[in-house]
C-alpha cells in the first residue's frame, strides 16, 4: 500500500498561458466549446458531414471559420470529409473533422491513409450508441476499441477523452499539438453528454496559446526524406506541399523518400518507426488525473462522462470511510500502462465504469498480473451510469 | 504559351522510378505525356503543380512525375484534392483517375466536385475496364462486352462521363483519346487554364484486358479502333452516329468554388463587424469584461 503516483494533468503541457485577468468565462456546450477551441488552436480547415450528436461543431465552425478567413466545407460524406482534411493538412493547414459512430466508421479508410502517410489531423468522435445507425442522441462509450483498431493493419494512434467542458477546451488544443508533433491523426473521443452538456468554461486568448507548428524548413543537405528513418525522435519533419520540395506521398508502404517499396527491411523499419515515434513521446502524450490513491484499496478507473460518475461515487464512498481512489484517463490510446500496472499491483480491486458492454476493461485485465478483482460497471441502454451504480459495485456503502 | 518541345527529363523522376509498371503500349503513358506538355506549354513551375491520383493503373501516374505528388485511396482523389486546393489555392491541382476510380467507388465524389465546381483539373483515363485488378467490369464497360466479372457479357448500361460532368455543374468538359494526342493535349491545356472544375475524359486502351477479352487485339489495333470509332464534335451529327464524340462539350464562363468562398469570407467578416457595432451600442464598449462579470456572478 501507499501509492506515491503523481497525476499528469493537461496543465503540465503548458500550451496555454493562463492569465487570470484575461480569461473569458462562458457557459458553453461541449460541441460549441470544441469548435471555439479549434478556432483558438489555429484550425485553418474543417471538412465535415452533419451527424447527431456532433453537428453543432460543424454548425459553429460554418459561422466562425469564414469570419477568421479560414475554410469550412461541408463535404458529401465522411469518407470525403476525412480525405479533405488530409489533403488540406498536406497543404499546410491545421485540420479537423467531427462526426459520430456511423461517420466514424466511414472515416476508417482514410484514417488509415493519414496514419500511413503520417499527415496530421484531428478527428472528433462524439459517441452515440452503435453499431449502425444505433442511437442518435443516446450517450455511449462503445467506440473505444474502434478508435484503436477501426482501420485495418498494424498501427498506433492517439486518442484523448474529456470528461468536463473545460477539458473539452484544453484537449481540443492538445489534439492539434499532438497531431503536428507526432505526425499522426489524433482522435478526440467525446460522448453525447460531453457534447451536449453546458458548463462554465474559461477561455484563454488566442495569443496565450502556443502549440507545435510545422517549420517547413529544408534540411541542410537539401535531401528531404519525408519518412527519414534516422531521425531520433522517430518523427521526420513534414514539409507541406507547395513549399519548394517536390516529393511523393502514397498509402502504399513506402521507403524513406515516400516511394512504394517491397524491400522487407524497409517495410519492417517503417512499422517500427511509426510505433517508436509514439513510444518516444509517451511522457508527453500520457495524461491522467489521480485522486486519493495514497491509501486506496479500491480504485475506480474510467474516462469521459463515466469518470464524472466515478469521481462522485468516490467522494460519497470516502464520506462513508471507504478507501476509494480514482484514475481518470485523459489519454485513452495509448493507455498509460506503467501507471496502471502500478495501481493494480497496489490495490485489492479495481472498478471500471464504462458505457458499453466492457471494452476498456479488456485492456485493463491484460495488465492484471496479480489477479485482483476487476469489477465492471456497464450501461448500454442509452442512459449514463449513476454514482449509485458504482457505489453498488464498491459495496457496503 | 511555350511551344517548344519539353525536355521530358525535366518533368520526370527518371533516376528513381523507371521502367514503369504499365504494359508496353498502354495509353496511360500517353496521357501523362499530354499532361506534361500542357504544363510546359503554360509554363507552370513544377513546384506549383500537385498531381493527385486514386488507385488503379492510371493511379500510378504521379509516382513518375516530378511535382508535389499524392497517390490517394481508391475513388477519393477528388476529395483529397478539394482539401489541398482550398488550403493552397495557388497550386495547380491536377487529378488523374481511372474510370472505375472516378465513376464507381468515386462516383459520389465526382458528382459533388462538379457541383461545387472546385478549381481543379480532373482527368479520367477511360479504358472501360478495371486494368490494375485484372479486367473486371467497370461503369463505362459497354453493354454486352466481356470483362473478367462479366463473362457472359455486361448487362449494365455504361455511364457517359462527360455528360454526367456537364449535368453536375463542371465549368469545362472535354473528351479525346490517346490516339488523338495533339487534340488531347490541347484540351488538357485549356482545362488547366480554366477557372472552376475542368473534367477531361481521355479514352484509352487496356489491350491487356479489354482488348484481349473483347477480341479487339493489341495496342495498335486499339489505336486503330479509337481512330475509326470516334468522331469530332465539329462534324455533322449523322457522321458521329454510333461513334464516340471528341471535343469540348462545356466551357462555361463561371467562377469556381475558391472565388465563391472568398466572397463568403467577405460577407462573414462584414456581418461580424456589423454585429460588433450592434453589440457595442447595446452593451457598451467592453463586452468581454461585462461577460466575465456576469459569468463570475453566476
Ligand atoms: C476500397 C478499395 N476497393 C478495391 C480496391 C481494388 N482496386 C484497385 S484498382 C481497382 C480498379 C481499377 O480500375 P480503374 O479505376 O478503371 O483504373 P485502371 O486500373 O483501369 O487504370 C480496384 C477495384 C482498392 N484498392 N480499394
Ligand atoms: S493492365 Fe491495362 S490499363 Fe493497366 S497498364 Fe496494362 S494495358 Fe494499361
Amino acid at each position: 500500500m501507499g501509492l506515491k503516483l503523481k497525476s499528469k494533468p493537461i496543465s503540465e503541457l503548458e500550451y496555454i498561458k493562463w492569465d487570470p485577468e484575461k480569461v473569458v468565462y462562458a457557459f458553453s456546450q461541449g460541441n460549441e466549446t470544441c469548435a471555439e477551441s479549434a478556432v483558438l488552436a489555429g484550425c485553418d480547415f474543417f471538412g465535415g458531414y452533419p451527424i447527431t450528436p456532433s453537428s453543432e461543431i460543424a454548425e459553429v465552425l460554418s459561422r466562425r471559420m469564414p469570419q477568421e478567413g479560414r475554410v469550412f466545407v461541408q463535404m458529401e460524406d465522411e469518407i470525403a470529409s476525412m480525405a479533405s482534411i488530409i489533403g488540406a493538412s498536406l497543404g499546410g493547414a491545421r485540420t479537423m473533422t467531427a462526426t459520430s459512430g456511423p461517420g466514424f466508421s466511414l472515416m476508417q479508410e482514410n484514417l488509415g491513409y493519414a496514419i500511413t502517410t503520417e499527415i496530421p489531423c484531428v478527428i472528433v468522435n462524439v459517441q452515440r450508441l452503435g453499431p449502425s445507425t444505433g442511437g442518435p442522441t443516446s450517450p455511449s462509450q462503445s467506440d473505444y476499441m474502434q478508435v484503436k483498431w477501426g482501420t485495418h493493419g498494424d498501427h498506433p494512434i492517439i486518442a484523448l477523452s474529456p470528461s468536463t467542458i473545460q477539458e473539452v477546451m484544453e484537449l481540443t488544443i492538445v489534439s492539434f499539438d499532438f497531431a503536428e508533433r507526432y505526425r499522426t491523426p489524433v482522435i478526440l473521443l467525446m460522448d453525447e453528454v460531453t457534447g451536449h452538456m453546458r458548463e462554465k468554461v474559461g477561455y484563454p486568448r488566442q495569443e496565450d496559446i502556443s502549440i507545435f507548428t510545422r517549420s517547413n524548413e529544408l534540411p541542410e543537405s537539401g535531401d528531404y526524406k519525408p519518412y527519414d528513418l534516422s531521425v531520433k525522435s522517430g518523427v521526420p519533419p513534414l514539409i507541406s506541399f507547395g513549399e519548394g520540395v517536390r516529393y511523393h506521398v502514397t498509402g502504399l508502404i513506402h521507403d524513406e523518400y515516400g516511394f512504394p517499396t517491397r524491400n522487407r527491411k524497409e517495410i519492417r523499419d517503417w512499422y517500427d518507426r511509426i510505433y517508436r515515434k509514439i513510444d518516444n513521446g509517451l511522457d508527453r502524450i500520457l495524461r491522467y488525473d489521480l485522486y486519493n490513491l495514497e491509501d486506496a484499496d479500491t480504485v475506480i478507473i474510467s474516462f469521459g462522462i463515466s469518470a464524472r460518475t466515478g469521481l462522485e461515487a468516490m467522494i460519497q464512498a470516502r464520506k462513508k470511510g471507504r478507501k476509494v481512489g480514482m484514475v481518470k484517463l485523459l489519454t485513452l490510446v495509448p493507455l498509460p500502462e506503467e501507471m496502471l500496472k502500478e495501481v493494480i499491483a497496489n490495490v485489492d480491486r479495481v472498478i471500471i465504469p464504462e458505457m458499453n458492454r466492457g471494452q476498456l476493461i479488456l485492456d485493463i485485465e491484460r495488465l492484471n498480473k496479480k489477479g485482483i478483482d476487476i469489477i465492471p460497471v456497464n450501461r448500454y441502454d442509452g442512459e449514463i451510469i449513476s454514482p449509485g451504480d458504482v457505489l453498488d459495485a464498491i459495496g457496503g456503502c | 504559351m511555350k511551344r517548344t518541345a519539353p525536355m521530358f527529363q525535366d518533368y520526370l523522376r527518371p533516376d528513381k522510378r523507371f521502367p514503369s509498371v504499365w504494359c508496353p503500349g498502354c495509353g496511360n503513358g500517353v496521357v501523362l505525356g499530354c499532361i506534361l506538355r500542357a504544363i510546359h506549354a503554360l509554363d507552370i513551375p513544377r513546384d506549383k503543380v500537385a498531381l493527385i491520383s486514386g488507385i488503379g493503373c492510371s493511379g500510378r501516374m504521379p509516382v513518375y512525375a516530378d511535382f508535389n505528388t499524392l497517390h490517394t485511396t481508391h475513388g477519393r482523389a477528388l476529395a483529397f484534392a478539394t482539401g489541398l486546393k482550398l488550403a493552397r489555392p495557388d497550386l495547380y491541382v491536377i487529378v488523374v483517375m481511372g474510370d472505375g476510380d472516378a465513376m464507381a467507388i468515386g462516383g459520389n465524389h465526382f458528382i459533388h466536385t462538379c457541383r461545387r465546381n472546385v478549381n481543379l483539373t480532373a482527368i479520367v483515363v477511360n479504358n472501360r475496364i478495371y486494368g490494375m485488378t485484372g479486367g473486371q467490369c467497370s461503369p463505362t464497360t459497354p453493354s454486352d462486352l466481356i470483362a473478367s466479372t462479366a463473362t457472359y457479357g455486361n448487362i449494365d448500361q455504361p455511364i457517359d462521363i462527360c455528360h454526367l460532368a456537364a449535368l453536375a455543374g463542371a465549368a469545362f468538359v472535354g473528351r479525346s483519346t490517346v490516339y488523338h494526342v495533339r487534340e488531347l493535349e490541347k484540351i488538357i491545356t485549356k482545362g488547366l487554364d480554366k477557372k472552376g472544375l475542368a473534367v477531361i475524359e481521355a479514352v484509352s486502351n487496356c489491350h491487356t484486358y479489354y482488348g484481349r477479352l473483347n477480341k479487339i487485339g493489341r495496342a495498335t489495333d486499339m489505336f486503330k479502333w479509337m481512330k475509326e470509332e470516334t468522331a469530332p464534335i465539329t462534324v455533322v451529327p449523322e457522321k458521329r452516329k454510333g461513334k464516340i464524340t471528341r471535343g469540348i462539350f462545356m466551357d462555361k464562363d463561371t467562377v469556381g468554388f475558391i472565388q465563391h468562398y472568398e466572397q463568403l469570407v467577405e460577407k462573414a467578416i462584414k456581418n461580424m463587424e456589423m454585429l460588433r457595432q450592434w453589440k457595442k451600442k447595446r452593451l457598451g464598449p467592453d463586452i468581454n469584461a461585462k461577460k466575465a462579470q456576469v459569468a463570475n456572478n453566476t
